[in-house]
C-alpha cells in the first residue's frame, strides 16, 4: 500500500496545483513554458517565483519524502547535453512537456495536447528500450 | 497576491514531482521501459494529477473570469501540424534518454547537480535555438 501512498499524493498534489493556478490566475501550468518566459521574456519576476518555488519544493525529495529507488549512478555528461538539448528544443517547437500537454492539457481534453503526450510517450518508451 | 500564488503553486507543483518520485531519473525510465522491468508508479500519478485536473477544469467552466486575473488564458489552438509532433517526438527522445523532463531536470539542479547542471544548461540553449529561430522565421 505504501508503494501506492506517494504517487497518489504527489499526483493530487500536481492536480490541485494546476488547479489552483489556474482558477486563480487563469493561466495553465507548463514548465517548459514558464521556464521560457524566464529566459527570454520580459516580465521575469513571476516566471522566477514559479521555477524557484519548484526547485525548492523539489528538494524535498528524500528528505520529507520516501526515496523507494537509488539515483542512477552519474550519467555521461554528453548524454545529459543531448537530452537537454532535445528537451529544450523539442517542447518548445511542439509547445508543451509533461505538465502542459500530458497533465493540463490532458485534463482539458485538448486534441492537440492527447496528440503530443501520445507522440513523446512513444518516443520515450522507443527510446529506452533502445538503450536497454 | 498573484506572486505569493505563483511562488506557492511553485512549491506545491515541487513537493509534488518530489512525492511522486518523477524527481529520480531512474524511476521516470523505469516507468517508460515497459518492455524490460517496468515501474508502473507514474500512471497513479498521472491519472489522479489528470482525474484532480479535470474537476479544476469543471470549475472554470462554471466561472466568468479568475479570481484574481482579469480573464482566462487557456490555450485555444486546436491544430494538429508537424511542430507539433516533431517536437514532441524530439522531446520524447531526450526524456528517455536521460529520465529528466523540464521539471524534475530543474529539480536536479539540488538534487543531483552533477547531472542537473549539464540538463539544463543544454535545455536553455535547446529553448534559445528555437527561439532564435523563430525570431529569424519572423523577420
Amino acid at each position: 500500500m505504501e508503494s501506492l501512498f506517494n504517487p497518489l499524493i504527489g499526483g493530487l498534489l500536481i492536480g490541485l496545483t494546476a488547479t489552483i493556478y489556474l482558477l486563480s490566475t487563469g493561466k495553465v501550468i507548463g514548465i517548459s513554458g514558464i521556464l521560457s518566459q524566464l529566459l527570454f521574456n520580459k516580465g521575469r519576476l513571476l516566471p522566477f517565483l514559479f521555477i524557484a518555488g519548484l526547485i525548492i519544493g523539489g528538494s524535498a525529495y528524500g528528505t520529507l519524502t520516501e526515496q523507494t529507488v537509488a539515483f542512477p549512478e552519474t550519467r555521461s555528461p554528453w548524454l545529459l547535453i543531448l537530452s537537454g538539448l532535445l528537451v529544450g528544443y523539442g517542447t518548445r517547437l511542439g509547445g508543451g512537456c509533461t505538465s502542459g500537454h500530458g497533465v493540463c492539457g490532458i485534463s482539458r481534453l485538448s486534441p492537440r495536447s492527447i496528440v503530443a503526450t501520445l507522440t513523446f510517450m512513444a518516443a520515450a518508451i522507443i527510446t529506452v528500450s533502445i538503450l536497454n | 497576491m498573484f506572486a505569493a500564488i505563483t511562488f506557492i503553486s511553485g512549491l506545491l507543483f515541487g513537493l509534488g514531482l518530489a512525492f511522486s518520485e518523477m524527481t529520480n531519473p531512474a524511476v521516470v525510465i523505469g516507468f517508460l521501459n515497459i518492455f524490460g522491468d517496468w515501474n508502473p508508479s507514474l500512471i497513479i500519478v498521472m491519472a489522479s494529477a489528470i482525474a484532480v485536473g479535470m474537476l479544476g477544469y469543471a470549475i472554470k467552466n462554471k466561472k466568468v473570469k479568475p479570481w484574481i486575473a482579469k480573464e482566462w488564458q487557456v490555450p485555444s489552438l486546436k491544430h494538429i501540424d508537424a511542430k507539433l509532433l516533431i517536437g514532441s517526438s524530439l522531446f520524447g527522445i531526450g526524456w528517455g534518454l536521460s529520465g529528466y523532463c523540464p521539471g524534475p531536470g530543474l529539480t536536479a539542479l539540488v538534487n543531483n547537480p552533477s547531472e542537473g547542471m549539464y540538463f539544463i544548461a543544454a535545455l536553455v540553449i535547446g529553448s534559445g535555438i528555437h527561439f532564435i529561430q523563430m525570431r529569424v522565421t519572423q523577420k
